[in-house]
């Protein structure tokens, strides 16, 4: 071969800010999302929170309040990282991703950004439910607190894997009405909300997959200690959804 | 491997598209059976046929978004992905593919950062024609304005190929005008063009060949005028009653094709006078009519094994 024509375009490499951006400001445009993630977790902690015996009782290192605040920001975290996933489904329904595949954008820089966004909002969600809770009578060990905070934004990264899952899995519109309240159920299953003393709840809850995320993230502040349990059961889910967001995502990117 | 920077056409002998025994199905359904097509540069060539005759297909396949069962397809000779990497086919889908939370704006802006150098946004802009509209909303656009969306995302890259897929498909009137219009400013720059269509004056008003597609085969390919012949003749149909001889109605001069659908009788005639004639003097037939060949029709008739396949091969 002699002379080949090089194209004057062609795929760019590395991050894309550009797209990051836009992104950014697509989820800012979208109020029921600003909603869910950043308006309803620090509201269920100033409801259910800030009752004055919490304010005194002690968990370890902080005050019930400081354990109901990193809940609630773990599970505002959990929310936003989900629906970031899960945003797929929406794109995949209206013939984004099929457009994108006109395109020399790599699949994987269109699932990194995706879940970049997902951990944007996620972080979103801990500060938003933090500021809140430092300014309603959260009182402890602040560095234990803050360890707390960034365990919940780290280990949301689970979910932005299980919102992708799904959001590839289900061909749904709108995907977070049915996420939302399995989010809601997991929660309360896997003992987000108030703990679960010993019944058979406890036991039906360790295989739930926020029971992990929600010991570890609260360690810091107690003197519970992480069993081993919890760090199986994240590792395990973990696995679940990084294997069926990868084995899905496949699928669709796939010639047919 | 030596390389030089081509900006207006191709290496010389390399056909913009080369379609080679494609074959695909679909479950039992053959929605492409057996295609050859060659297209060279900066040809303007409709892809027409009826619904289900394998275009969309087809056009999944030459832009990689489809596996063929069998044959090969070359853009540019390039494989269809690399092609699409290199930014030199692009491609306006029929519908969806935009996000309809993003301004118009954003989504070429978007879209270009998908690319290493393209057109400016504003230069694709003006040549869609929707530089007026660049702050509103996707979702907030005209079916006419989405779809000239999609060709300014097509242009962004200045392809040597675009490749539309039924571009207008429910436009109002105007709608349609105004994309064909840039359609057609773009097209006198040299691009390689080939669309799909159903509607035979779109093909005949925009397109230098046509090639006909039916039942996943090329049917005909030729000039817009040799392909419109084919639809030139018209059809006679009549009621009859008792015994009809066939062979008789076969014999007239211009006579192609004679189907008996139980009581009334389908002629299908570049002679109609002869035909009508024949059915009101020789025979007891009655409600006679006759009425002009629609496209459907010439498929129709192109399909069966009456007659041969009349358009040149180009």
């Amino acid at each position: 071969m002699t002379a080949v024509a090089v194209p004057v375009t062609g795929a760019r490499r590395g991050p894309n800010l550009t797209y990051l951006t836009i992104e950014l400001r697509r989820l800012l445009r979208n109020r029921r999302t600003i909603i869910f993630t950043l308006v309803m977790p620090p509201v269920f902690f100033l409801l259910f929170g800030t009752v004055d015996s919490y304010k005194t009782e002690s968990v370890g290192h902080a005050n019930v309040t400081a354990w109901i605040m990193i809940s609630m920001a773990l599970y505002g975290a959990l929310l936003a990282t989900t629906s970031g996933g899960a945003s797929v489904s929406v794109e995949r329904a209206q013939g984004w991703t099929r457009q994108l595949r006109l395109t020399p954008l790599r699949p994987a820089t269109y699932v990194a950004t995706k879940v970049a966004v997902a951990m944007v909002l996620g972080l979103g969600a801990v500060v938003v439910t933090a500021a809140v809770g430092m300014v309603s009578g959260v009182t402890g060990d602040t560095s234990r607190i803050l360890a707390s905070l960034l365990l919940a934004w780290l280990g949301s990264s689970v979910f932005a894997a299980f919102g992708l899952f799904m959001g590839y899995l289900l061909p749904s519109e709108n995907v977070m009405q049915i996420l939302g309240p399995v989010l809601a159920l997991l929660s309360f299953a896997g003992g987000l909300f108030m703990p679960l003393g010993d019944g058979v709840f406890a036991t039906i809850a360790q295989f739930v997959p926020t029971y992990g995320l929600a010991e570890i993230v609260r360690a810091p502040i107690t003197d519970d200690g992480v069993s081993v349990w919890a760090i199986v059961n994240v590792v395990t889910w973990g696995i679940v959804f990084v294997v069926g967001a990868a084995w899905r995502f496949r699928r669709d990117t796939a010639r047919v | 491997m030596t390389t030089t920077t081509v900006l207006d056409t191709p290496a010389t002998g390399t056909l913009a598209l080369d379609l080679r025994g494609l074959r695909k199905s679909f479950g039992t359904v053959r929605a492409v059976d057996g295609l050859d097509l060659a297209v060279r540069p900066g040809e303007v060539v409709a892809f027409l046929g009826p619904n289900g005759a394998g275009k969309t297909t087809t056009i999944d396949m030459l832009l990689g978004l489809a596996e063929p069962d069998e044959g090969t397809v070359q853009v540019l000779g390039l494989e269809p992905s690399a092609a699409i990497a290199a930014g030199r086919v692009s491609a306006v889908m029929q519908s969806g593919g935009l996000l309809k939370d993003l301004t118009v704006a954003e989504t070429i802006e978007l879209t270009a950062s998908f690319f290493r150098g393209t057109r400016s946004p504003q230069e694709v802009m003006e040549r869609a024609g929707i530089a007026d509209i660049a702050d509103r909303r996707v979702g907030k656009c005209s079916g006419g304005q989405q779809q000239r969306l999609r060709f300014a995302l097509a242009l962004l890259p200045d392809p040597d190929v675009i490749v539309l897929d039924e571009p207008t498909t429910g436009m109002d009137v105007e709608g349609r005008r105004d994309f064909w219009n840039a359609l057609r400013a773009d097209a006198a720059r040299g691009r390689t063009i080939i669309f799909a269509t159903h509607y035979l004056e779109e093909a005949d008003a925009y397109a230098d060949r046509i090639v006909l597609v039916s039942h996943g085969r090329i049917v005909a390919d030729g000039s817009a005028a040799q392909v419109k012949s084919l639809t030139a003749g018209r059809v006679v149909s009549a009621s009859f009653e008792g015994p009809l001889d066939e062979a008789a109605l076969r014999a007239l001069p211009g006579v192609q094709d004679v189907e008996v659908r139980r009581e009334r009788v389908l002629i299908r005639t570049t002679n109609s006078d002869a035909v009508a004639r024949h059915l009101l003097t020789a025979t007891d037939a009655t409600d006679l009519e006759i009425a002009a060949r629609g496209l459907e029709d010439a498929f129709l008739a192109l399909t069966t094994d009456s007659i041969e396949t009349t358009g040149s091969k180009a």
